[in-house]
């Protein structure tokens, strides 16, 4: 019975968690963005500095009407969204925030392969609503997204794959476990590259092609409206937690700080993904969009052989200390 | 004596196959979860939202105008030069992973070195091929 009630609170703070986070990333992008570009932001929802503007965009979603197009697949076409959505809330429950079995949704025996396996499901909602919408611009779309995440998929599995060498696992906390400060400078080209990769499988900008905008509407989820599309922008914030959680866990050292890693390590945790993510709107505010050719290009001819030499690096180094 | 020391071997491996499905059987759970909240939000938005459709509304959108052919036309797909190069070097990473957990155990040292430079080499090879190729740039 005890664990029973163990196991549902773990789950009940992980979907907590999985609801509240992507929100105040959202928010967090609201003003910063604002405020780099010498704007308020949201000031007036709630009433304090605009802070209930997305729950406020969140009645609005459900009020708006569901539209599916008439020439759309339409089962696939309902679907998708929670496809999109899915994976991350699964991801979330192996990520370690502090140490022991305390401090983390369920140890996942696999963590590193799981996650990643888990996260790369996510991409099949975005095809599906490309591909079902029976839209020109939503089917390109789609396989914008697909294309992408075949081409960045790979230097973030090589990354993590070096930091699995290193730690001797592929379990999430027995990574930070093993995790010492001098992995950091170490394992610096394989930590950008991860993140990098990451945020085009988002499809963050810069690296939004799949959305552009002012090519395509806004590629996949051009026919969505309301709760549908609501839940495709949660997917995309929800995305960001887990990139900058995992980043944060493989690469950052997680609970590992200067001080007060015994008790409040999952303050280290917290505060290193909270600095990842603004990284992430920052990013987002001063780069522009790379163009098509260009996001295949920086993968394949940079990211790839960056990734590769990181594991050769790893590899060596771990050989010759142990 | 011997059956029963037979079960004593066999009982360690049984407890850890139980744990090992335990944590996913705690996956599934979350699962449900998700399909669970997913489910009540479109059955709640189902009861919120107005549902007045017009054939206008449920026309495929194409800037305003009446659309063109059909939704699914044929483009050319230049990413299926990636989907083949994703999937030989995705196959061959996935192999990554267990081997990276024992690498550096004692007495392996010096020879999976070897092995990761090979396995590197092959990976480099074919990049440096697809390149050469000129699959890696756009015409």
């Amino acid at each position: 019975m005890n664990d029973a009630l163990d196991v549902a609170l773990r789950l009940l703070i992980v979907f907590v968690v999985f609801l509240t986070f992507p929100l105040i990333v959202g928010q967090a992008e609201h003003k910063v963005m604002a405020h780099m570009q010498g704007r308020l932001g949201p000031m007036y929802a709630g009433g304090f500095h605009g802070w209930a503007q997305l729950v406020a965009d969140g009645v609005k979603f459900a009020q708006k009407e569901d539209i599916v197009p008439a020439g759309a697949d339409r089962r696939i076409f309902q679907l998708a969204p929670a496809v999109a959505l899915l994976p991350y809330l699964l991801v979330l429950l192996a990520i370690p925030i502090g140490p022991g079995d305390g401090a983390v949704g369920e140890v996942v025996d696999a963590g590193v392969f799981f996650v990643l396996a888990v996260m790369g499901v996510g991409v099949l909602g975005s095809l599906m609503a490309g591909w079902a919408s029976a839209n020109k611009f939503s089917l390109l779309g789609g396989l914008r997204t697909a294309a992408q995440l075949l081409a960045y998929e790979l230097p973030m599995l090589l990354t993590a794959a070096s930091v699995a060498m290193a730690a001797g696992t592929v379990s999430l906390p027995g990574i930070v476990d093993a995790f010492e400060w001098w992995w950091l400078p170490w394992q610096i080209v394989g930590a950008i590259v991860f993140f990098i990769a990451g945020l085009a499988e988002l499809q963050r900008p810069p690296f939004d092609m799949p959305v552009a905008d002012s090519e395509i509407i806004f590629g996949a989820y051009t026919e969505y409206t309301g709760l549908r599309f609501a839940l495709f922008l949660l997917a995309e914030y929800a995305g960001i937690v887990v990139l900058c959680g995992l980043t944060t866990v493989l690469f950052l050292g997680g609970w590992h700080g200067p001080w007060g890693a015994d008790g409040l390590g999952w303050v280290w945790t917290l505060l290193k993904s909270a600095v990842l993510a603004f990284v992430v709107i920052w990013l987002r505010v001063t780069y522009p969009r790379l163009r098509e050719d260009q996001l295949q290009k920086l993968s394949w001819t940079l990211l790839v052989p960056l990734s590769l030499a990181q594991i050769a690096l790893t590899g060596v180094v771990k050989v010759v200390i142990s | 004596m011997p059956q029963s020391s037979q079960a004593a071997l066999r009982e360690p491996t049984v407890v850890v196959a139980s744990d090992y499905f335990d944590s996913y059987a705690v996956v599934g759970l979350l699962a449900v979860i998700g399909v669970l909240f997913v489910a009540v939000a479109f059955g709640a938005g189902r009861l919120l939202r107005p549902v007045v459709p017009t054939p206008e509304k449920l026309l495929t959108y194409e800037c305003g105008v009446d659309p063109v052919g059909e939704g699914w036309a044929h483009t050319q797909v230049r990413y299926y030069v990636y989907a083949f190069l994703y999937v030989i070097f995705a196959v061959d990473s996935i192999f990554l992973f267990p081997w990276a957990t024992v690498f550096a155990a004692p007495g392996y040292g010096a020879a999976t070195l070897v092995e990761m430079f090979i396995f590197l080499g092959f990976l480099a090879v074919g990049l440096l091929y697809a390149y050469k190729k000129g699959v890696l740039t756009w015409t």
